[in-house]
Parts: structure tokens; C-alpha cells; sequence
């Protein structure tokens, strides 16, 4: 479905620094795959990159076969590409019910707004003629993104962090929503979690640091390596109250 | 006496698509062709100078007046002055839009001064819709001064809108609110090409207890220049509220200057300003849903000026 072929991401050329090196991965149909790792290790860079927000500086990008890794955003959206973003932008007078009919404007299929807010743990009535603005909290505003990328009928969901700042009762509606997606359209599914409650629904989990796959299998074989192994997954060795004039490792 | 062209500028400033029920008074070229008064809603052409007056029975709920006035020939400068006494407890719209249609190549003006009483308890929403259109070279242009005393008690929701067509605007709106009286400002304004506008809001808690909130959303696009001066004076314990924002583009230039002054240890005045580009992060979350970067740029455009 879609393949990431030796991609490289570089943030500035001239001094070679590499945010992601040399990235091998091929998502499946109707899988769903988290990956997971450290802060900085390039998770959402990656997914920046599949939704076409960056562009590689090497390697390529296929979607069923085709060549994505010189197209827009938009055109990839076209292609079936949604992203959810970690911090999701807010929007002065664009009222929720509109920013998900915008959304749901290229669905085929009739879309309930309702419906997807339901599934995102949102009461409709409350939401629907509320501005998308600084007047939703943190939580909300994740919430009615997931709502975005719902209304979309998509060949590959990309989730950043969804469960960041989300209350611990919404949790397990929306693990199930995220269970349910595949009952309606055939989407891969990638979500970048840290959290072992949305690893359960992971086919695959992946293991990213340093700009790098560090691991990458099923589920339980991973999730057990994850946690039997408290050692940092950074790239030096570290250690508490050594010298406060330590300079740390580059 | 209503052509096809004077119809489309009424249905643009006033969203008037036949001849509005209840009160209206169209006036096209400097001279009014059309009026309908109500029982409860008078209007009567002043004696002194050019205008109307308009007298709102006390108590009359529910009702509305139209004021449009449309200019379609060139060359025309029209001054008018038009005064409101919307009686006590009453409870209505008025809507005064205007039009300039300008196909020659002379300046074509329209500077309408607006007064209104509003008396005690009452409740009025004021609609003022700037429309320009033409391919002539001539400009357009339209100097409203809107001045509003709000009694006790009184509510006053104001609405002024200008999208394009506009070459030069110069705005002045004076508010005098007594005690418990409240009011709404809301400004929408979009230039762009070369066209400049100004908008001056004074606003003035004189009674106590009385409350301000004035939201201004802006859009320069082109070479355009807006300046806005906003100054709001506390004189009794009340609270006021400036949110201003623009949206700038191209060779744009805007200038805000707020002001808020307190008279009274119990006045409460605030003032949000912000100009800046449309975030990167918007336009792309809605090319991610599809939209092409123009369509993105159009839709959160329009959003914020809604």
C-alpha cells in the first residue's frame, strides 16, 4: 500500500544534520501500526513527510505502486492521505460543524457530522456551532482533528500523538473508534503513541530513535521487548550526577 | 423606477431581493425614490438639509427599517444626513447599506452622517453594508460618521461590513453609553488593488455599569493600506473590550493604534491587537483535507471575516 523507500530528511544540508536517515517501511491494507520511541527521534517528522508537509532530501515514497514523493499536500490528500496533526491549527470563524463538512466535501459516501463527534467522545449538540478557536481547549481540539480525518474515506490515516491531552474517560472511546475505522473503509492505520493502551491495537508496532527504525514486529513481540528494557534508548551513554560541567554528547 | 442594476446593489448592501416589508427609505443618486413608512415606524424628509428622519415608536418590537442608497452614475457627491429616534423600549433593526456602481471615470461619493437616540431599555442592531462595483477608473467613495447616544438601559449592536469595491473609505463612529447601557461592535472590512480605508471608533462608558465589546477583523491584500484608531474611555465603573485582528497580504500595509483611557478606578479596559499573515499550519491542514492552496486561502479568509 504504501512504501517508504531509503528516505532521508535533512534539516540543513550544508551542516548534514539528518533528522531521518535512511528509512525503510511498507505499510499493509487494513493494518494498523504504531510507532513509537523516544522525543526527537523523527516520529513526526515521518509522518510530516508522508503527508508531503516536508520533503525527502533522498528516497522515495510510493502509494499503491505509484510515485508520491514530488506531489503536494493536496494531491496526496486526493490520493487518500489524512493527517492528523499534533497540535491542530484553530481557526477564527470557521465553525466545527464546518471545518468537518469541509473535511467529509471530497467523501463519496454521506457523512454524519454527529455521528463523528460522537465517535470522538464530543457531544454534537454542543460542538457543532462552536468556533474552532482559542475558545477549545487543548483536549477538544485534538478531539474534533481525529473527527476530521474520520470524514474521510482514506486509503492511510496518519494519527500524530491523538491521545495527548485527552482525559482518561474519552481514552476508551476513542480506542475504539480507532478499532472501528476499518469496519468502514479498508484505511491503514499509523499512529504515533507512546501509550501502551494504544499499542494493544497495533498489528505492528515500530520502534523509532535517533532518526532510525530501531525495531519493528508484531505486536506482542515488541511490546514485551518495550517493556523488559528500562535502558534509555538515546545514543550515548548517560548517567545521574556526573559533573555539572559535563558538556552532553552530540 | 428600480432597474436590473439598482436591484443587484440593493440585494448586495441591504440583502434585499424585492421591496423589503415593514419601513424603507431607497434613495439612489442624491435624491430618494422610494419610501414606506409603518404604523409604529415614521419617516420624514428634513426640512433644513438633505436627510431623513427616522422616529421609532416606544414599545414597537420586531420591526425594521431600510435605508439602502445606491449611486450608478459618476460624478455624483452626496451628503446626507439622516437622523434616528428609536423610542424607548422598542426593539428593531435597521439596515442602511450602500452601493456605488461607478462605470465613468469621475469620482463618485457618498457621506452619509447617521445620529441615534436610542432610548431608555431599548434594543437596536444596526447594519451598515459598503458595496462598490464598476470597471469605470472613476472612484468610489464613501465617508460614513455614525454617532449613537445609548440611554439607560439601552442595547446597541452595531455591524459594519465593507468586502472590496471601496477605493477610499474614511469611517468615524462616535458611541456615548449611560448607565447599564450595552453594545456590540462588529467590523468586517477586506481592501485590496490600491484602495485605502480608515476606521476611527470612539467609544465612551459615561453611566454606570455600562459595557463595550468591539471586534474588528481585517484583510489587506494587494497594495492596500488600513489604519484604524480605536480609543475607548472609561469615565464610570464599566467594562470595555477592543479584540482587533488583521490578516495581511502582499505589499499590504495596516496600522492599529489603540487607545484605552480610565477616568474611574472601577472602569475595566481592554485592548487584544494582532496583525500577521494567515499561519502556514492553517493552510495546511485544510490542503490536507483536499483543498487546493488558493481554495485553503479563500475559505479561512472568508471564515475570518464572516
Amino acid at each position: 500500500m504504501l512504501e517508504i523507500q531509503n528516505v532521508s530528511l535533512g534539516l540543513n544540508e550544508d551542516k548534514g544534520v539528518e533528522i531521518l536517515k535512511e528509512i525503510n517501511l511498507k505499510f499493509l491494507e487494513k493494518k494498523i501500526y504504531v510507532i513509537t520511541g523516544p522525543n526527537g527521534g523523527g516520529k513526526s517528522s515521518l509522518a510530516k513527510l508522508i503527508m508531503g508537509v516536508y520533503n525527502p532530501t533522498a528516497g522515495k515514497i510510493l502509494l499503491d505502486g505509484q510515485d508520491i514523493t514530488n506531489l503536494s499536500i493536496t494531491d496526496r490528500a486526493r490520493l487518500g492521505i489524512g493527517y492528523a496533526f499534533q497540535n491542530p491549527p484553530r481557526f477564527k470563524g470557521i465553525k466545527v460543524k464546518e471545518l468537518l463538512k469541509m473535511a467529509a466535501s471530497h467523501n463519496p459516501d454521506p457523512v454524519n457530522i454527529c455521528d463523528l463527534l460522537y465517535d470522538v467522545g464530543l457531544c454534537a449538540q454542543d460542538y457543532l456551532n462552536r468556533d474552532v478557536d482559542s475558545s477549545l481547549s487543548g483536549g477538544e481540539m485534538k478531539r474534533i482533528e481525529i473527527a476530521t480525518v474520520l470524514a474521510r474515506n482514506l486509503k492511510l490515516a496518519v494519527f500524530d500523538e491523538p491521545e495527548a491531552g485527552i482525559d482518561l474517560w474519552s481514552f476508551q472511546k476513542l480506542a475504539e473508534t480507532f478499532k472501528n475505522i476499518h469496519l468502514k473503509y479498508d484505511t491503514t492505520i499509523v499512529i504515533i503513541s507512546h501509550q501502551e493502551r494504544i499499542m494493544e491495537l497495533a498489528d505492528e508496532i515500530i520502534l523509532m530513535s535517533n532518526g532510525m527504525i530501531s525495531d519493528q514486529s508484531e505486536r506482542d513481540t515488541i511490546l514485551a521487548r518495550i517493556l523488559n528494557n528500562d535502558a534509555c534508548l538515546c545514543g550515548s551513554n548517560c548517567a545521574k550526577g556526573v559533573n555539572q560541567n559535563a558538556q552532553c554528547a552530540g | 423606477m428600480l432597474n436590473a442594476l439598482d436591484k443587484i446593489m440593493l440585494e448586495k448592501v441591504a440583502d434585499l431581493h424585492e421591496i423589503p416589508q415593514g419601513a424603507f427609505n431607497i434613495r439612489k443618486n442624491g435624491a430618494g425614490v422610494q419610501r414606506n413608512t409603518t404604523a409604529n415606524i415614521d419617516i420624514v424628509t428634513k426640512a433644513d438639509k438633505s436627510g431623513i428622519d427616522v422616529i421609532v415608536k416606544p414599545y414597537t418590537k420586531g420591526e425594521s427599517v431600510h435605508i439602502p442608497v445606491i449611486v450608478t452614475e459618476e460624478a455624483i457627491n452626496d451628503v446626507v444626513y439622516n437622523t434616528f429616534e428609536i423610542g424607548e423600549y422598542s426593539d428593531v433593526l435597521v439596515v442602511a447599506g450602500c452601493g456605488i456602481h461607478n462605470s465613468g471615470s469621475h469620482k463618485s461619493q457618498h457621506d452619509g452622517i447617521h445620529n441615534f437616540y436610542v432610548r431608555r431599555g431599548a434594543k437596536l442592531k444596526y447594519v451598515e453594508k459598503h458595496y462598490g462595483q464598476g470597471e469605470g477608473t472613476g472612484e468610489r467613495v464613501l465617508n460614513p460618521k455614525t454617532i449613537i447616544e445609548a440611554e439607560e438601559g439601552a442595547v446597541v449592536e452595531l455591524e459594519m461590513i465593507q468586502i472590496k469595491g471601496i477605493d477610499h473609505t474614511k469611517r468615524d463612529t462616535e458611541i456615548r453609553l449611560m448607565d447599564n447601557a450595552k453594545l456590540v461592535i462588529t467590523e468586517r472590512l477586506l481592501t485590496y488593488k490600491d484602495q485605502d480605508a480608515e476606521s476611527n471608533i470612539t467609544v465612551e462608558l459615561i453611566g454606570a455599569d455600562s459595557s463595550a465589546q468591539i471586534i474588528s477583523r481585517s484583510v489587506a491584500q494587494d497594495n492596500s493600506k488600513q489604519e484604524f484608531f480605536f480609543d475607548l474611555v472609561g469615565r464610570n465603573k464599566g467594562r470595555g473590550h477592543i479584540q482587533c485582528d488583521a490578516i495581511i497580504m502582499h505589499n499590504a500595509q495596516v496600522h492599529s493604534t489603540p487607545k484605552i483611557s480610565a477616568r474611574h478606578s472601577e472602569a475595566q479596559l481592554i485592548h487584544e491587537a494582532a496583525i500577521g499573515r494567515i499561519e502556514s499550519e492553517q493552510l495546511i491542514k485544510l490542503m490536507s483535507l483536499g483543498f487546493s492552496e488558493s481554495e485553503a486561502e479563500d475559505t479561512i479568509l472568508n471564515g475570518f471575516l464572516k
